[in-house]
């Protein structure tokens, strides 16, 4: 009898509790209107970055269209007069991309880079399918200062090699003879 | 032309007209209201659990109501190839049809009543057995070991709990001495058969949530063990069917809740149509709070909880309720 009283008891709790849930604060975040917080590093629209001179810092290595585990990267290397090497077109098929950051990790030059945007939908699949002119940026993305042909040791036109900077003359290996 | 207007014209005739008015006007009234109990409990369950629930389709999201019914409309209708298909088919208009009959016996307002039945109480409690063939039929027609199973778990739910709802009704029957629910709302003038009848009302509300499968004791459908149970092979507007069904269930339980317990229109101030509907409002906001607050007891918690404690409870409550009466009569 007691065990009975006691579990209808307890009933009418659990109503009485769930009741009050109505006046409780609610854990829905409204999403068009409330917009989440994303992270600096969130991993999301894929961009392709400018150094701070304004030149895009694509090389054209393809490595992260070799790193891409889904196979949504496309591009084709071309040279500029000067020896500078850039993507004759660079195409990411966003309805394949599953946004893991690879290519981030794989771009030698900082150039391909993840940033916290997601709201990029589509009615049309074939509006996914993002070119080099909606790909490409005019600033420089989480790297400021970074500037591939001014560190590394390539030679292009106006920068022999052993320019750039923290770099020393290459060594005249004959010279070293004994 | 004239032949027509002659015969509108003649004796008889209009009073009928205005009757069938009247029961289309509470027929759509009770299918809208049990349409409008998707949005409602979709909305209540949500605020309950701390979520808003569908607020995004027109104002409030009321507009879900008419996208929920939209889509239903659309949905392929699709019939399994192993079903049998002439039940199949049967199974879910019993279960709307039956449950919009149960409505007709109900006084919404004085003179709004599709039937003012001298037998009104009996003939609810036959139809809500009859509300048992669609769930029954169903399950069995699925041809589907689960389906078969939630039908036989209806059938023992029904069998257990109608006899004990009929029987918790009769204190109210003794109390007026008719089984007709005009004259019951009639003589709530004084005073709610809540209060005398307090373990009635308790054990016909039990047998009310169980006779319209709605949880705790949904135990025919029991999304998670049966899978859906007897609706397991329905679709479309079948499906459609069983659900909208089961919400005017819910609004004739409330319904007639109001109507024998809490003096059906009957209250100061306001019109006869506010009271019912604020009263019935009241009860199908409780049927939802049960689903959202209770779990499903066990099969043989269920059968024990109907047989050993709701009857002789119910019989107990009816046995006080003639003796009181028999010792107020004058010798």
């Amino acid at each position: 009898m007691l065990a009975i009283l006691r579990g209808i008891w307890s009933n009418l709790r659990s109503l009485v509790i769930i009741f009050a849930h109505l006046w409780r604060h609610k854990d829905t975040i409204e999403y068009p209107e409330v917009k989440p917080y994303l992270p600096p590093r969130y991993r999301g629209r894929i961009v392709l970055t400018r150094d701070p001179d304004g030149q895009e810092r694509c090389v054209a290595c393809n490595l992260c269209a070799v790193a891409c585990p889904v196979g949504c990267i496309a591009l084709q290397k071309t040279e500029t007069e000067d020896g500078r090497w850039y993507p004759e077109f660079f195409r990411i098929n966003f309805s394949r991309c599953i946004f893991c950051g690879l290519c981030e990790e794989a771009c030698p030059t900082n150039a391909i880079q993840l940033t916290p945007d997601f709201e990029m939908c589509e009615y049309d699949r074939q509006n996914l399918v993002y070119e080099k002119e909606h790909l490409l940026i005019s600033g420089t993305g989480k790297y400021p200062d970074y500037n591939f042909y001014r560190v590394a040791g390539m030679s292009i036109a106006g920068k022999p090699k052993g320019t750039a900077e923290h770099e020393a003359l290459p060594v005249d290996v004959k010279s070293l003879l004994p | 032309m004239s032949g027509l207007l002659h015969w509108l014209g003649s004796p008889g005739v209009l009073p009928v007209l205005v009757g069938i008015g009247k029961a289309i006007t509470l027929l759509l009234g009770v299918v809208l209201t049990g349409a409008l109990l998707i949005w409602v409990e979709r909305r209540l369950l949500g605020l309950w659990q701390d979520r808003w629930g569908p607020n995004r389709v027109g104002p409030l999201g009321l507009g879900q109501v008419v996208a929920d019914m939209v889509k239903i409309f659309f949905k392929e209708d699709w019939t399994p190839s192993f079903v049998d298909r002439p039940v199949f088919v049967l199974a879910p208009c019993i279960a709307l049809s039956v449950m919009m009959l149960g409505f007709a016996i109900v006084p919404v307002v004085p003179g709004w009543q599709v039937a003012d039945l001298n037998i009104g109480i009996l003939f609810f409690l036959a139809i809500a057995s009859l509300g048992v063939y669609a769930v029954m039929l169903g399950g069995w027609a699925s041809n589907n070991k689960y389906s078969l199973l939630g039908g036989l778990r209806s059938a023992a739910q029904m069998i257990t709990y109608e006899v004990f709802m009929g029987l918790a009704v009769m204190g109210v029957v003794v109390q007026v001495g008719s089984f007709k629910l005009g004259d019951i709302v009639a003589a709530q003038a004084n005073g709610w058969f809540v209060l005398p009848q307090f373990l009635g009302f308790l054990l016909f509300a039990l047998a009310g949530v169980a006779a319209t499968h709605r949880a705790p004791f949904d135990l025919p459908e029991a999304e998670q063990e049966l899978a859906a149970g007897f609706h397991t092979e329905y679709s479309g507007m079948k499906f459609g069917m069983f659900f909208v069904g089961e919400y005017v269930g819910v609004v004739v339980v409330s319904a007639l809740l109001t109507t024998l317990y809490f003096g059906g229109w009957q209250g100061p101030w306001l019109p006869p149509i506010v009271w019912f509907a604020l009263k019935t409002g009241a009860f199908i906001v409780l049927f939802i709070l049960l689903r959202a607050a209770l779990p499903r007891p066990r099969y043989d918690q269920l059968m024990d909880g109907g047989w050993k404690v709701c009857l002789p409870l119910a019989l107990i409550n009816l046995l006080v309720t003639a003796a009181v009466i028999l010792a107020r009569q004058p010798v």
